[in-house]
């Protein structure tokens, strides 16, 4: 059984951040835990940027909104620099280096970084940085059964879409070996 | 037991009120309610229902009155402002007896506010959703899956009283997904008759009437007790509340919807402490949860109303408590979500103020 994991992504709007905390959350959902997702709606989506919180849980699951996160995937410089000091003493977060230039110092969190829209153009595989990100972050914190990935993506990949299916597979797998 | 899928809010709202026998929607966009139009108009047109994104609020709420006086299923939904709006018709729908579903998805306000979650509607549901001697049944979900078994009890309820039915939501209800079942489609046959509608009959009975105007006074007066007196059926039968941990509580918390999220953490975390503390969490604000509340007076020592907004359903809490013990209030507003920490301190600093 995984731990509680209660989870940011966050990035530009049409990098995918709000598919990455769906698959997570339905992973969850998959594995029949108590599981939430909540997208940011309001101005900083105006902004440019678009974040989701997800919490994974056994137990009832309180405000769904995350303030404390113990895992944060960041995929821009802006998304980077407002969560990380969120983040949780022990707590991760993974950034997408080819986007964020400033790491910055921060020994409370496990911070990594991987060229994740580098990874993915160079893999044939545009637009799924973010899920090779997610990838690294399974690696890190495995949130669910790596079987489960599986299944909630295609939970997650509508039927008009399949196609994508086998890319995001292979772009899960690029992260976990990054 | 159908399979759990991962829904917002605002969709699982919509889809459950569409099994629930729901063939017309009439609205106008507004966040953080848009999802509940949009999902209506993919929708609707698949199961032969209407459709309709109307040019206002006030022209939608009208449409409802005209579908429920034929005897339809309908629904309309919005977000605050939108409300307001729509209160002069949702006061003709509760002086012509109309069923009817209305949805606020609220939003910060006063005035065009803003778009994060907020609960500043209380009043305006319970209290005044438009001019006249009224009342509304009003549900308070608190979950992903109570959107949608509240939208689906709607409909009955609105029927069964001939009232209309308002699901006060809120942006965060609306906008997160959580695992749900949906529920049964309904058989669109088995749906109750409405012999008081305005459909065609071929002239084989008396035409009936649907009308909030009478001009004698004797006679508005008698159909407002009559009315009242319904309302007192709805008072005796339909309160509806969560107790958590409330038996052997020396404080209990009382908060509805998205805070009552907030206010389970807070009472959890509470608990660790050695702090005897429950939850009461009312599912139906109008009519409000009187019998938990004093069954739980018997034991209190104080109450504490958290919500979102400047202090609100506290007065329900202290017009049933009475002056039997201290109720206390904390809440944000604005758009801003209470955290668990911040609950729990005001709940160590009320234990510490009335003696453990």
């Amino acid at each position: 059984m995984s731990k509680d994991m209660q989870a940011v992504f966050a990035g530009f709007g049409g990098q995918g951040t709000l598919f990455s905390g769906k698959v997570v959350a339905y992973a969850g959902l998959i594995e029949g835990r108590e599981v939430s997702w909540f997208p940011s709606y309001g101005p900083e989506m105006r902004g440019g940027t678009a974040n989701c919180s997800v919490t994974v849980s056994d137990g009832l699951i309180g405000s769904p909104l995350v303030t404390e996160p113990d895992a944060v995937i960041a995929m821009n410089q802006p998304s980077y620099d407002k969560f990380v000091d969120l983040v949780k003493p022990g707590g991760v977060i993974v950034a997408d280096t080819s986007m964020v230039a400033e790491l910055g110092q921060h020994p409370d969190v496990r911070v990594i970084g991987i060229p994740a829209t580098q990874i993915a153009e160079e893999a044939g595989l545009k637009g799924l940085a973010n899920i090779v990100l997610l990838g690294r972050l399974f690696a890190e914190e495995p949130f669910c059964a790596l079987e489960t990935v599986d299944a909630a993506l295609q939970k997650c990949i509508p039927p008009k879409k399949a196609a994508m299916l086998d890319k995001n597979r292979v772009a899960f797998k690029l992260g976990t070996e990054a | 037991m159908t399979e759990k899928v991962l829904m917002k809010g605002n969709e699982a709202l919509a889809e459950a009120a569409l099994r629930a026998g729901c063939r017309f929607f009439f609205g106008y966009p507004i966040t953080p309610q848009t999802e509940v139009a949009a999902y209506m108009s993919k929708r609707l047109p698949q199961v032969g229902g209407t459709y309709l994104q109307a040019e206002s609020e006030v022209a939608a709420i009208n449409m409802v009155y005209g579908a429920s006086a034929a005897g339809a299923r309908v629904m309309t939904s919005s977000s605050s402002p939108g409300i307001s709006l729509k209160s002069e018709g949702i006061s003709y729908m509760a002086g012509s007896d109309l069923p009817g579903v209305i949805i606020n998805i609220q939003r910060g306000g006063p005035g065009l506010g803003g778009i994060q979650p907020s609960q500043s509607d209380y009043w305006q549901a319970t209290r005044a959703t438009g001019h006249g001697d009224f009342q509304i049944f009003v549900f308070a979900p608190s979950t992903v899956q109570e959107m949608a078994d509240c939208a689906y009890e709607a409909f009955d309820i609105a029927d069964k009283y001939r009232i209309p039915v308002m699901i006060l939501g809120d942006g965060l209800l609306g906008q997160m997904m959580e695992p749900v079942c949906l529920p049964e489609a309904r058989d669109m046959e088995s749906l109750p008759a409405k012999p008081w509608a305005t459909m065609g009959h071929k002239h084989e009975r008396e035409h009936n009437v649907v009308n909030s105007l009478y001009l004698t006074a004797d006679k508005l007066e008698s159909l407002n007790i009559e009315r009242y007196e319904r309302y007192d059926v709805i008072k005796a039968n339909e309160q509806r509340c969560e107790e958590y941990l409330v038996d052997d509580a020396d404080f209990v918390v009382v908060a509805f919807g998205a805070s009552a999220r907030v206010a389970r953490s807070a009472v959890n975390a509470a608990r660790e402490q050695g702090i005897k503390v429950g939850l009461l969490r009312p599912i139906t604000l109008w009519p409000f949860p009187e019998a938990a509340i004093n069954k739980a007076c018997e034991h209190a020592k104080a109450f504490l109303a958290v919500e979102m907004n400047m202090g609100q359903m506290v007065d329900d809490v202290r017009l049933v408590v009475n002056g039997r013990v201290p109720v206390e209030f904390y809440g944000r507003t604005g758009g801003v979500i209470p955290t668990p920490a911040e609950v729990l301190g005001k709940i160590v600093e009320m234990t510490e103020r009335e003696g453990e």
